[in-house]
C-alpha cells in the first residue's frame, strides 16, 4: 500500500508537467491566431517560421 | 535553422524602432499571407512583418523612427490589398488579458478536477461497500484535498471578484452563491478532513469550477468576437486625415488635432473628416449616410460639407471649420452615446433567473441548518447537510444554460453571414414585436440604377460612362458591361463629359450641359449625344433589394408590424413603401426625428427592432430594443448595431429573429430543467441522502442535458 505514496505524487507531477506545458504554450501566444498558424505551414518558405513574439 | 533563429530573436539586429499596426481585410489565405509578408520585407528597414489570419491584423516592425508608414499602405494597395492604420490605443486595448485568464483558471481547473478525482474514486468505491481501510479513506481525502483545494481557489478567482464586485454594488448576481457554495465546500470538507470525517467534496468543488468556466468562456468568446469587431470598427473611425503643415507639405493627421482653419485634403473615395468648406477642387459628394438621400450632390468652391460624407470623384483642398468634436458627425455620436446607455439598464435573462435562485436557495440551506439542528441533528451534520444543498443546487446547469445556447446560435447565424454582437443582443431580438426600416442602403441598394434601358442607347453612350467615376455614369456603365473607352475625354464637374467616340465629338451630362434649355433637368437623369444630332435621356432611380416585399411579408406573417422612416424625399419612399407593400411610412425623417419616434412606440409598450445603415440612422439604432445593420453601413452604424448581416439578402434579419426566438426557447427549456433538477436534488441533499459520488453525477449530468439541448438551437426539423 505504500507504493501509494509515490505513485500518486508521481502521478501528480505528470499532470503539473502537462498543465505546465500549457501554461507555456498559452504565453508564447500559440494561440493567438490559429486560422494564420494552419495555412503559414502550406508556405513554402524555409524562414518563415512561427516567431512567437 | 537553430542559428538563424539565434539571429532572427536576437535584439540586438533588429532593435525595432517603431511599430506599426494596420487591419487587412482582405487577407483570407496562405498565399496572401505569403505575399504580403515577403513584399513588406523587401522594403528598405522592415524588419518584421506579421499578419494575424484571425483577425486579419497585420503587424509591422521598421527600424527608423521617421519610416515612412504611407510606403507600406501603398505596397499593401499595389498588392490589391486595401489597409487602415490602427488606431495604437485601440491595438493595445484590444489584448484580451481577461480571455487569457479565463483559460489559465479552466486549464487549471481541468487538472484539479481529474486528479481529484483520481482519489476520489477509491472513496467512492467506499461508498459502495468496497474494502476501504479508514486509514486509507483519510489518506485519500488528504490527497484529494492538496490536489483540489488550491485549484479550487485559483480556478474560482474570476467568479469571486465578480461576485465581490456585485455585492459591492448591492447587488447579488449568480456568482455569489457560486463563490459561497465554493468557499463553503471548501471548507467544510477541510474539516472533515483533519478530523478524520465522512465526506469530503473537494472533486466536487473543482469539477463544478471547471463546468460553470466552459459556460463563463463561451460567453467571454461571444462577447470578445463581437468586441474586436467593434473594436476595428472604433481603430477605423480614428481615422486620419491629410493636413497641409508649417512646411507646407500634406501629412497624415489624427482627426482629433485638427482645428478651425486647418487646410486639409480629401481625395477621391475619402470621408469629409470634419465639416468644412470647401476651396478648392469639385467634388460629388454621397451624403447618403449622413441624410439618406439616395443622389450625389455636387459641391465646389464655397460650399459647406458635413463630416462623414464620402468625396466619390475629384480632389478637394478643404478649410476645416468646426473641430472633430464639434462636428456634425460628433452630435450624431452622442446621440449614439445616449441610446446605448438606456439599452444597458436591459436585465439579461441568467440574471433574472439568479435574482429568483439566489433567494431561494440560500433560504433553503439555512433552513436545512436550523430545521436539521432544532430536530435533534449534531450541528457537524446539519451543518454538513446545508452545505450539500448549497453544493448540489449549485447552479451549474444555470450558467451554461443561457451561454451554451447563445454560442450555438451565434456560431449559425456568424455562417450565414450574421455577426451577432452580445447575448443580450439575442434575447432583446427575440422580444421585438415592431419593425422600422430605413430606406436608402436596407430597402434599397442605395445605388442608382438605369431605368428602363434601351439597348441601342446604352451601348451608343457606354464609351463616355466608362470614363467616368461619377455614380450615374458608372450604373450606365455596369449597364453596359465591358467595351470600348472614349478618347479625348475631358470631364466638367457637376457638369458632365466630352469625348470622341469613333472619331465623333459626343458629350455625356446634365440638360444644361448639352445645351437642352427647354429641360429644367433633374439630379436622376443623365443625357446623351453626338455633336449636333439628337439628344437622348437617361433616367435612374434606386434599386430596390430583390427580396425586400418577401422579407417584409414574411415578418407579418411573425405577428411584426412593420414601418419605414427615411430621411429621403416623399415621392422616393412611395415608391418603396408601394412597391414593398408597407402601409406605415414617412419621408424626410431627421436623426433626432427617428429617436423620438422610437421613443414613442417604446412608451406605447411596444419592442422596437430598427434596421439602418446611414449615419442619420445611429442614432436610432443605438435607441431601439435591438438594431440590425447591414455590412455595407457606415462604420458607426455597425458599431451602434446588435447585429450586422452581410450579403445582398435582405431574409437575414429573418433568419437573425427566428434564431433569436429559437435561442430564447432553448434558454427557457433549460431554465426549466434546472427549475426541475433543483426541486429533485435540494430535498434529497435536506434529507442527508447525498454523498460525494451522487453529488459529481448530478453535477456532470445536469450540465451535459443542458449543452446538449443547447445544440438543438437552430437545428433544421
Amino acid at each position: 500500500m505504500s507504493i501509494v505514496l509515490l505513485l500518486a505524487p508521481f502521478s501528480i507531477a505528470l499532470g503539473l508537467m502537462a498543465l505546465g506545458a500549457f501554461w507555456w504554450t498559452l504565453k508564447a501566444n500559440q494561440y493567438d491566431d490559429p486560422v494564420g498558424d494552419a495555412e503559414r505551414i502550406l508556405i513554402d518558405d524555409p524562414e518563415d517560421r512561427p516567431t512567437g513574439t | 535553422m537553430a542559428v538563424t533563429a539565434l539571429a532572427v530573436d536576437s535584439p540586438a539586429t533588429i532593435a525595432p524602432r517603431g511599430h506599426l499596426d494596420l487591419l487587412v481585410p482582405g487577407a483570407r489565405c496562405a498565399a496572401c499571407m505569403g505575399k504580403i509578408e515577403r513584399s513588406l520585407l523587401a522594403l528598405p528597414d522592415v524588419t518584421s512583418a506579421r499578419l494575424n489570419l484571425t483577425n486579419r491584423k497585420l503587424s509591422v516592425d521598421f527600424r527608423r523612427a521617421t519610416f515612412n508608414s504611407d510606403l507600406v499602405v501603398t505596397t499593401l494597395a499595389r498588392l490589391g490589398y486595401p489597409s487602415t492604420i490602427y488606431d495604437p490605443a485601440a491595438a493595445v486595448a484590444a489584448h484580451d488579458a481577461e480571455g487569457r485568464q479565463l483559460i489559465l483558471a479552466m486549464a487549471v481547473a481541468a487538472f484539479g478536477s481529474m486528479n481529484a478525482m483520481m482519489f476520489s474514486v477509491p472513496l467512492w468505491a467506499g461508498l459502495f461497500g468496497q474494502e476501504l481501510g479508514p486509514a486509507t479513506a483519510s489518506l485519500m481525502m488528504w490527497f484529494s484535498g492538496a490536489v483540489g483545494a488550491p485549484c479550487a481557489i485559483f480556478a474560482g478567482i474570476p467568479f469571486f471578484r465578480s461576485a465581490w464586485r456585485s455585492l459591492k454594488a448591492g447587488r447579488a448576481n449568480m456568482d455569489v452563491p457560486i463563490s459561497v457554495g465554493v468557499l463553503l465546500t471548501l471548507a467544510i470538507s477541510v474539516s472533515e478532513t483533519v478530523l478524520g470525517g465522512r465526506d469530503a467534496y473537494f472533486d466536487a468543488a473543482v469539477t463544478l469550477l471547471f463546468l460553470l468556466l466552459i459556460g463563463r468562456w463561451l460567453d467571454h468568446q461571444l462577447r470578445a468576437r463581437a468586441r474586436s469587431a467593434a473594436g476595428d470598427l472604433l481603430a477605423l473611425q480614428a481615422i486620419v486625415a491629410t493636413r497641409l503643415d508649417a512646411s507646407h507639405r500634406f501629412v497624415e493627421t489624427s482627426i482629433g488635432e485638427i482645428a478651425p482653419g486647418d487646410v486639409l485634403l480629401v481625395r477621391p473615395g475619402d470621408r469629409i473628416p470634419v465639416d468644412c468648406r470647401v476651396e478648392d477642387g469639385v467634388s460629388n459628394i454621397d451624403n447618403s449616410l449622413l441624410t439618406g438621400e439616395t443622389l450625389p450632390v455636387t459641391v465646389g468652391p464655397g460650399q459647406i460639407c458635413r463630416a462623414g460624407a464620402l468625396s466619390l470623384t475629384g480632389v478637394l483642398r478643404v478649410t476645416a471649420v468646426a473641430r472633430a468634436e464639434d462636428s456634425a458627425l460628433a452630435a450624431i455620436a452622442r446621440l449614439v452615446e445616449a441610446g446605448a446607455q438606456s439599452r444597458s439598464k436591459y436585465v439579461r435573462m441568467a440574471d433574472k433567473a439568479a435574482a429568483i435562485y439566489v433567494p431561494v436557495v440560500h433560504t433553503a440551506a439555512a433552513l436545512t441548518f436550523a430545521g436539521g439542528w432544532a430536530l435533534g441533528l449534531e450541528p457537524r451534520e446539519a451543518l454538513i447537510r446545508a452545505v450539500a444543498v448549497l453544493i448540489i443546487t449549485c447552479p451549474c446547469a444555470l450558467g451554461l444554460a443561457v451561454p451554451a445556447v447563445q454560442i450555438t446560435a451565434s456560431a449559425r447565424l456568424f455562417r450565414r453571414g450574421i455577426l451577432v454582437k452580445s447575448g443580450a443582443a439575442l434575447e432583446r431580438l427575440a422580444e421585438i414585436d415592431h419593425v422600422i426600416f430605413d430606406k436608402t442602403g436596407v430597402l434599397t441598394a442605395g445605388r442608382p440604377r438605369l431605368v428602363d434601358p434601351i439597348a441601342a442607347a446604352v451601348a451608343m453612350a457606354a464609351p463616355l460612362a466608362r470614363a467616368s467615376r461619377h455614380p450615374l455614369a458608372l450604373a450606365l456603365a455596369a449597364e453596359a458591361g465591358d467595351g470600348p473607352v472614349a478618347d479625348a475625354v475631358t470631364e466638367t464637374h457637376g457638369q458632365g463629359l466630352e469625348g470622341r467616340i469613333n472619331g465623333r465629338r459626343a458629350r455625356l451630362g446634365r440638360a444644361t450641359y448639352l445645351d437642352l434649355k427647354a429641360h429644367a433637368g433633374s439630379e436622376t437623369e443623365l443625357w446623351f449625344g453626338f455633336d449636333g444630332d439628337t439628344r437622348i435621356r437617361f433616367s435612374f432611380s434606386d434599386r430596390l433589394r430583390p427580396d425586400a416585399r418577401a422579407t417584409v411579408d414574411a415578418l407579418r406573417a411573425r405577428g411584426l408590424s412593420v414601418e419605414i422612416l427615411s430621411g429621403d424625399v416623399p415621392a422616393a419612399v412611395a415608391a418603396v413603401a408601394e412597391a414593398t407593400g408597407i402601409a406605415r411610412w414617412r419621408a424626410g425623417v431627421s436623426p433626432q426625428d427617428k429617436v423620438t419616434a422610437i421613443e414613442k412606440e417604446t412608451r406605447a409598450g411596444r419592442k422596437v427592432l430598427m434596421v439602418g445603415d446611414g449615419l442619420n440612422d445611429t442614432a436610432a439604432l443605438a435607441k431601439a430594443h435591438a438594431a440590425i445593420a447591414p455590412g455595407t453601413a457606415l462604420d458607426a452604424s455597425q458599431n451602434a448595431a446588435d447585429l450586422v448581416f452581410t450579403g445582398d439578402s435582405l431574409s437575414a434579419v429573418i433568419a437573425a429573429i427566428d434564431m433569436a426566438r429559437s435561442a430564447r426557447l432553448r434558454a427557457q427549456e433549460n431554465f426549466g430543467f434546472a427549475a426541475l433538477y433543483n426541486a429533485v436534488a435540494a430535498p434529497t441533499a435536506m434529507l442527508g441522502l447525498i454523498n460525494p459520488f451522487l453529488a459529481a453525477l448530478a453535477m456532470s449530468g445536469s450540465s451535459l442535458v443542458v449543452t446538449l439541448n443547447a445544440l438543438r438551437t437552430g437545428a433544421r426539423r
